[in-house]
């Protein structure tokens, strides 16, 4: 809908404003309360010029929490998720849409039925499969008695075990499956012409040829905004890593924020907090901010 | 020696038969075009013999080699598509040699090759662009290259000129007709233009609802249409059907004030039954009004077609379309008289369909009723 009067465009325009500050006020707050010093940020109201502590607090921020190797932790963590989300993703939508095996829409309603149990909803028990990885391979072995059998036949008791705590497998490879990147990509796939598929097929290449040459560079855009949105979404991934590492080696960002918060006798050095914060969001946005052009083109059109 | 055989083939989807036993055999190097409406199974019959589509009963065979169950690739065939389909990502050497690559012929020679057929479909000058900065014509040539890059025993093509404006239509129709006869390699046409399917092919098959009607070169499928649909279809504009009944005297009758005698002796099995007979619009003539012999029509509209016209004129509800070539004017509402000449008429049975040849003209071969 077009329309245009002066009223109009200066009512859009203030509802646009507000919804503006609303989203940066506290954004602002925080940028201010990394400026100042400890006795600065305490006093009611703090005061909303900026101070000239922000490499200070950087700096301390940096060291109490141990910032470099979080860092390098949650970039690792962030960038496989996601890496292994659009390879997952792309991979189970091809399988949907161009092959024909029975069961094929069940899977993908499957799939699609995963939107509805998010990891905060199956976390005790994924935590458990985390914990041993083969546990539910023993639990069939012990189901159906084979395990019974071979320690009966052998005198061997099976025992599987695989723990995953405290590892970058662990923490990474639970969050690789994505229902909303496989329906994204299954989208994807549907708008490329069967034509497509079928020169390939008459040019001789076969399925895997036909996804490696045609169908994964021809989902660059796809891929881009579904690595954006992804990267960002592990990056402020919370619950899942506190519950899988207790090493502090394995730690991320994120999580680590927490040890920058003061405690309730503590100090309340807010500014150092607050510049932890600063630090720690800056590289999702900077992703954003780097991926913005390509990820806009990716989710509203196909490739011309 | 036949490049592509086609014994009893049918296509069924689900329970929905499209193609009901198709036998054809194509030549080596023959152009075949399969000419049809839209959806009488002529792309279908096409797919099975790339191999894209899976044959439900019969044999196909190609170069002497059973390809029920072969796959695309191990056919031997190339195919150009009806909207191309070029890869998007890729230039135009890259789209032209993809096929090599997959083969994996190496770099040398399949920068060689594809420099080779980009000569031969003039696009020598665009190897590094994308399809998309490409125009139609030349997104079909670069469709073409693909195809012929492989040197593959046999062309199929899949109405390749539909998404063509007319004018480069008739250039690429030419263009193709020439590289045929330079490359000399099995080709199979899919169209439902029935002037590139004239123009094209060495032999044409009709097809209609999944059957063959007639095969058989451009002119014998126009000037000795086997049914009824094939008369009706083939030619423009279309040839004039009339239903009515042979008399006595061996005078075919559409009612009271349209007589036409048939030419030749009577046939004694013809009397007495309706019939179909049908007159090309190039075998009749506009006369005036009463002229013996003439049947009476009345003018309704008339086309301009620049080199000639054709007239269309009303039998009391049938419409009957005459060509002229000569200056002669007529209005909408005039009464004129149509002229047939006996000897560019032709007969098909009512129920059947298919044709009936009168004993002057074919006495060994009259199809019974």
């Amino acid at each position: 809908m077009v329309e245009r009067t002066p009223i109009f465009n200066a009512v859009c325009q203030i509802v646009l404003f507000i919804g503006l500050l609303t989203v940066l006020l506290p954004f602002l707050i925080v940028v201010i309360a990394a400026t100042h010093d400890i006795r600065t940020v305490n006093t009611v109201p703090m005061p909303l010029v900026p101070g000239s502590d922000l490499f200070a607090n950087l700096h301390e921020a940096w060291i109490r929490a141990d910032l470099g190797r979080k860092l390098l932790n949650s970039f690792l963590f962030a960038g496989t998720v996601a890496a292994g989300k659009v390879l997952l993703s792309s991979m189970a939508a091809f399988a949907i849409v161009y092959f024909r095996f029975p069961g094929r829409m069940l899977m993908f309603w499957l799939i699609f039925i995963t939107l509805m149990l998010p990891l905060e909803v199956r976390i005790v028990p994924t935590y458990a499969v985390a914990a041993n990885a083969l546990a539910p391979f023993q639990a069939i072995l012990d189901v159906t008695g084979i395990s019974w059998l071979i320690r009966n036949v052998s005198g061997l008791q099976v025992k599987l075990e695989w723990g995953l705590l405290n590892s970058y497998t662990g923490l990474i490879l639970p969050l690789v499956a994505t229902a909303t990147g496989t329906f994204l990509y299954r989208q994807f796939y549907l708008t490329v012409p069967d034509e497509l598929a079928e020169a390939a097929k008459m040019d001789g290449s076969g399925a895997v040829r036909f996804f490696v040459d045609i169908l994964f560079p021809l989902s660059k855009p796809n891929m881009i905004a579904l690595f954006t949105i992804m990267f960002v979404w592990s990056w402020n991934q919370y619950l899942w890593p506190l519950l899988i590492t207790t090493d502090p080696n394995f730690g991320i960002a994120v999580t680590q924020l927490k040890h920058l918060i003061p405690s309730e006798f503590g100090l309340p050095d807010w500014n150092v907090a607050m510049a932890g914060t600063l630090i720690i969001m800056a590289p999702p946005l900077i992703v954003v901010i780097l991926m913005q052009r390509w990820f806009v083109r990716g989710l509203i059109s196909t490739e011309k | 020696m036949s490049s592509i055989a086609i014994k009893g083939v049918k296509k069924a989807y689900a329970k929905n038969a499209v193609v009901h036993g198709v036998d054809l055999e194509i030549a080596t190097g023959e152009f075949i075009v399969i000419l049809g409406p839209s959806g009488c199974g002529k792309s279908t019959l096409l797919r099975m013999i790339a191999g894209l589509e899976e044959i439900s009963g019969g044999e196909i065979w190609i170069d002497g080699k059973l390809v029920n169950k072969l796959e695309p690739r191990e056919r031997g065939c190339a195919m150009v598509f009806q909207n191309y389909a070029l890869y998007p990502h890729m230039t135009v050497a890259e789209n032209i040699g993809y096929a090599l690559k997959v083969a994996g012929v190496p770099k040398a020679e399949r920068m060689q090759r594809v420099a080779a057929t980009a000569k031969v479909v003039g696009l020598e000058a665009f190897l590094d662009r994308r399809p998309a900065a490409l125009s139609g014509g030349q997104r079909q040539r670069v469709a073409m290259g693909r195809a012929i890059v492989r040197e593959p025993k046999v062309f199929l093509f899949d109405e390749p000129l539909s998404n063509l404006d007319a004018k480069l239509r008739v250039a690429m129709r030419a263009e193709i007709r020439r590289l045929h006869r330079r490359l000399g390699a099995t080709s199979v046409f899919v169209t439902h233009d029935q002037t590139e399917a004239m123009t094209l092919g060495d032999r044409l098959v009709v097809m209609n609802g999944g059957r063959i009607e007639q095969v058989g070169t451009p002119a014998e499928v126009y000037n000795r249409p086997a049914t009824r649909f094939v008369a009706n279809f083939v030619g423009s504009p279309s040839m004039n059907l009339m239903e009515g009944a042979i008399d006595r005297h061996g005078v075919f009758v559409y009612d009271e004030q349209r007589r036409i005698p048939l030419p030749g002796a009577l046939d004694a099995r013809l009397v007495g039954h309706k019939i179909v007979l049908g007159v090309r619009a190039e075998a009749a003539k506009l006369v005036e009004a009463g002229t013996p012999g003439s049947l009476p029509a009345t003018v309704d509209f008339i086309e301009e077609l620049g080199a000639g016209r054709v007239v269309h004129t009303d039998f009391d509800g049938l419409s009957f379309a005459v060509a002229l070539s000569d200056a002669a004017t007529f209005e909408t509402g005039d009464p004129v008289g149509v002229m047939i000449d006996p000897a560019d008429i032709h007969l098909f049975s009512i129920e059947s369909g298919l044709r009936i040849d009168l004993p002057a003209s074919q006495p060994a071969h009259a199809t019974s009723l």
